[in-house]
């Protein structure tokens, strides 16, 4: 299907089924029933899904197949929405002239940046990337407000231009739109005690993440996929060989930074406005942290890596105090309280030193990220199996 | 030229802070061959010394005003710290005032504690896995670090005072035969910039001058060779790993009346920290120094009225684009060595 192997296929249509009915699956509790705070199947956090879905798909490209570690990919993410922006102010509010110039634009940067930064390898790289990001972030911050708006990031305004649509008379700032269909509008479905939001923007998003997993998918296999790995394997030895490995990171530099543009893109379109701090240097943490929590490499690493942070950022972090005394009722009074203020640190606010705890458990015991702990756990359950596994019997050999 | 003079006076004390974790940065890669990104977090933590310091003695109790009462009729109370108590009064406020530079004393063993329980419980296990992983690894670590520091002491910066003997500025160019009321210099940031080179030539002259300094620059050099000696070299690794975290530590212990710590200080040093590693020259501890100091005094003049009129906004990057320009130009860094990360 679509030039992939079997095994790849599946997992496209696994991941296209699994985004398709998020939906149903992010709200497996009752409205209004004590569980009902994790779910997560509001728009505003299921678009943030698919949106850094595609932008450690895109980190993964770079990182994964090459072994060059970006920290400044925020940028791109930064400029893309830049970019997205500015053409809801000039042009219309469509998202698709929006996107397209976010990726061009966030290309461009890349290619310069790349171009500079891919000089030298290993940590030399990392800081490179990590000076041009925080270099933007600087300037976007200063001195270039005009283009940027400065701290209070850049906002669509009344009086916009916008020569493509129809002039606005008075009323309220126009929202991003596909052909008429607002980016902000959505469906709700009650069944029983069940609330399911439909999202126009979630399944744009989600569309497009679709694409990009499948596009990345293609790279992964590609000869160019393999050059990449090549690159990542031993850069010396394919120098060695007469091959100039330059152009292909370069492209997959430029590959990875369109992504983080596209990324950017979206988000403007589901929230049109941008800020500086979408290009500080913890938001290329942020990308790393997903890759790896993910497993770098891999093809749905990124994208499991991305889903888990966002989920434990927005529903961790709503957690309470109040919320735990209420779990641990059952517990005799002191016990409770202990257990309450042993927990207490991680949660709300300390979401933050969560997730640097599960990054650093990961990166220590397992370093292939979520993957490798799904496909060690699966080894140890099928190793069982093969046991009885009449099929596998037979290719012994026979005695 | 007197805004010169006060453009490089300007510089010092953020070039010596970048100086000193830039130091204890090469240490740590040139000992022990790991990228710290944790390091930050090492120097956040030195100012948090102080704050604990100066907290803890200041802790007080309420004690009734001998011959005042209220108008209910209850006495009244007011706070007496313990400290008063067991030193008396004029000796107690005395040390509450001088709670920074005490605090050095309270942060060496504390900051070498926890470098050497970093080094034994965590780096040790990452000196074979590729340098991703160790950025990785510690790039965790700081941000469990900060927030463990900011789940105990809020997210807001906490005003430290320096002692009142160092506060306020005074006539630096007067004293170097300027005219008066030209160049007016705090005081504390010519404390700081004493104490990092004082730090500094103590390390140096450690490292120089000590057998187990001899010891340690041979390991850095040829680490098998010094370990077929029969040293135990990583034993003196782990102990230079201590030494690192201490004088980040005490970076940031002096750093606080300059600026207010809060729990993110760490990583804003941090990044700018990599840059003057990098731009010195990975390993060379000369090259930290040195780089420190310039890229210090380059931002404090990119930062003048002048040259902002002329290239807008070049105080924000100059830093990063100094470190491009190195880079590119000079791969090695200024001081860097042969075969050291040449990759």
């Amino acid at each position: 299907m679509f030039g992939l192997d079997k095994k790849d296929a599946s997992l496209l249509l696994i991941v296209a089924v699994l985004v398709a009915f998020a939906p149903f699956f992010l709200n497996p509790f009752p409205e209004g029933s004590a569980m009902a705070q994790f779910n997560a199947g509001y728009p505003d956090l299921m678009q943030r899904f698919v949106i850094f879905g595609i932008f450690a798909i895109g980190f993964n490209i770079l990182f994964g197949l090459t072994g060059y570690l970006s920290f400044g990919h925020a940028a791109f993410l930064g400029v893309g929405s830049y970019a997205a922006v500015w053409m809801f102010k000039l042009l219309s509010m469509n998202v698709i002239p929006a996107i397209i110039l976010a990726v061009i634009v966030a290309g461009i940067f890349a290619l310069i940046i790349g171009y500079v930064s891919l000089r030298r390898s290993g940590i030399y790289f990392s800081i490179l990337t990590l000076a041009f990001a925080q270099m933007s972030f600087a300037l976007a911050y200063s001195v270039l407000t005009p283009i940027t708006g400065g701290e209070t990031g850049l906002q669509l305004a009344l009086n916009d231009p916008r020569i493509l649509s129809a002039a606005t008379t008075g009323g309220n700032i126009p929202v991003p739109a596909l052909f008429g269909f607002e980016m902000r509008s959505s469906t709700q479905w009650a069944v029983g005690d069940w609330l399911f939001t439909f999202n126009v923007g979630y399944y744009f998003a989600a569309i497009i993440m679709l694409c990009s997993f499948y596009l990345s998918i293609r790279i992964f296999r590609s000869p160019f996929g393999m050059m990449l790995r090549a690159i990542k394997s031993n850069q010396q030895r394919l120098n060695y060989t007469g091959l100039n490995s330059r152009p292909y990171t370069l492209a997959a530099f430029v590959i990875s930074g369109m992504y983080a543009g596209l990324a950017g893109g979206l988000m403007a379109s589901m929230d049109p406005l941008a800020g500086a701090e979408r290009m500080f240097w913890t938001a290329s943490g942020e990308v790393v942290l997903m890759t790896i929590l993910g497993g770098v490499g891999t093809l749905i690493g990124p994208v499991l890596g991305a889903g888990l942070i966002k989920y434990m950022e927005n529903i961790i972090s709503k957690i309470n105090s109040d919320i735990l005394h209420t779990w641990f009722a059952f517990l005799p009074d002191g016990l409770e309280d202990v257990v309450v203020t042993l927990i207490y640190p991680f949660i709300g606010k300390g979401w933050h030193l969560t997730l640097g705890i599960v990054f650093m458990l990961v990166v220590i015991f397992l370093p292939g990220g979520l993957v490798e702990g799904g496909q060690r756990v699966s080894r140890l359950f099928g190793r069982k199996k093969k046991a009885h596994d009449p099929k596998n019997a037979t290719t012994e050999p026979a005695e | 030229m007197d805004a010169i003079i006060l453009q490089i006076l300007n510089g010092l004390d953020k070039g010596s802070a970048y100086a000193l974790i830039a130091l204890g940065l090469t240490l740590i890669f040139g000992t022990l061959g790991v990228v710290n990104f944790a390091h930050g977090a090492l120097f956040m933590i030195g100012a948090f010394c102080a704050v604990t310091l100066s907290r803890l003695l200041s802790l007080s109790h309420e004690v009734a005003v001998p011959g005042s009462v209220d108008f209910l009729g209850n006495p009244q109370m007011r706070d007496v710290p313990y400290i008063y108590e067991i030193f008396g009064e004029s000796l107690g406020a005395g040390i509450i005032d001088w709670a920074v530079p005490l605090s050095i004393l309270f942060a060496i063993p504390v900051m070498i504690a926890i470098g050497v329980i970093m080094e034994r419980g965590l780096i040790k296990h990452f000196y074979k896995r590729p340098h991703a992983d160790q950025i990785l690894v510690t790039f965790g670590l700081a941000i469990v670090l900060q927030e463990i520091i900011k789940y105990y002491y809020g997210a807001n910066p906490i005003p430290t005072p320096a002692p009142s003997a160092f506060i306020g500025s005074f006539d630096f160019g007067a004293l170097i035969g300027f005219e008066a009321g030209q160049i007016i210099y705090p005081y504390w940031r010519l404390v700081y910039f004493a104490f990092a080179a004082v730090i500094i030539g103590a390390v140096f002259a450690f490292l120089q001058f000590t057998t187990f300094g001899m010891v340690v620059r041979a390991g850095m050099a040829d680490r098998e060779t010094v370990g077929l000696l029969g040293i135990n070299i990583d034993k003196r690794f782990t102990i230079m790993f201590g030494l690192a975290a201490a004088v980040a530590g005490l970076a940031g212990v002096m750093y606080t009346p300059i600026n207010s710590p809060n729990y993110h200080m760490g990583m804003d040093f941090l990044v700018l920290s990599f840059v003057v590693v990098v731009v010195g020259g990975m390993g060379s501890l000369p090259g930290a120094v040195l780089a420190g100091f310039l890229l210090g005094i380059l931002e404090s003049f990119a930062s003048m009225r002048e040259v902002i009129a002329i290239i807008p906004g070049i105080n924000q990057v100059i830093i990063y684009l100094v470190a491009i320009i190195i880079l590119l130009t000079r791969p090695r860094g200024l001081m860097g060595r042969k075969g050291v990360m040449e990759d």
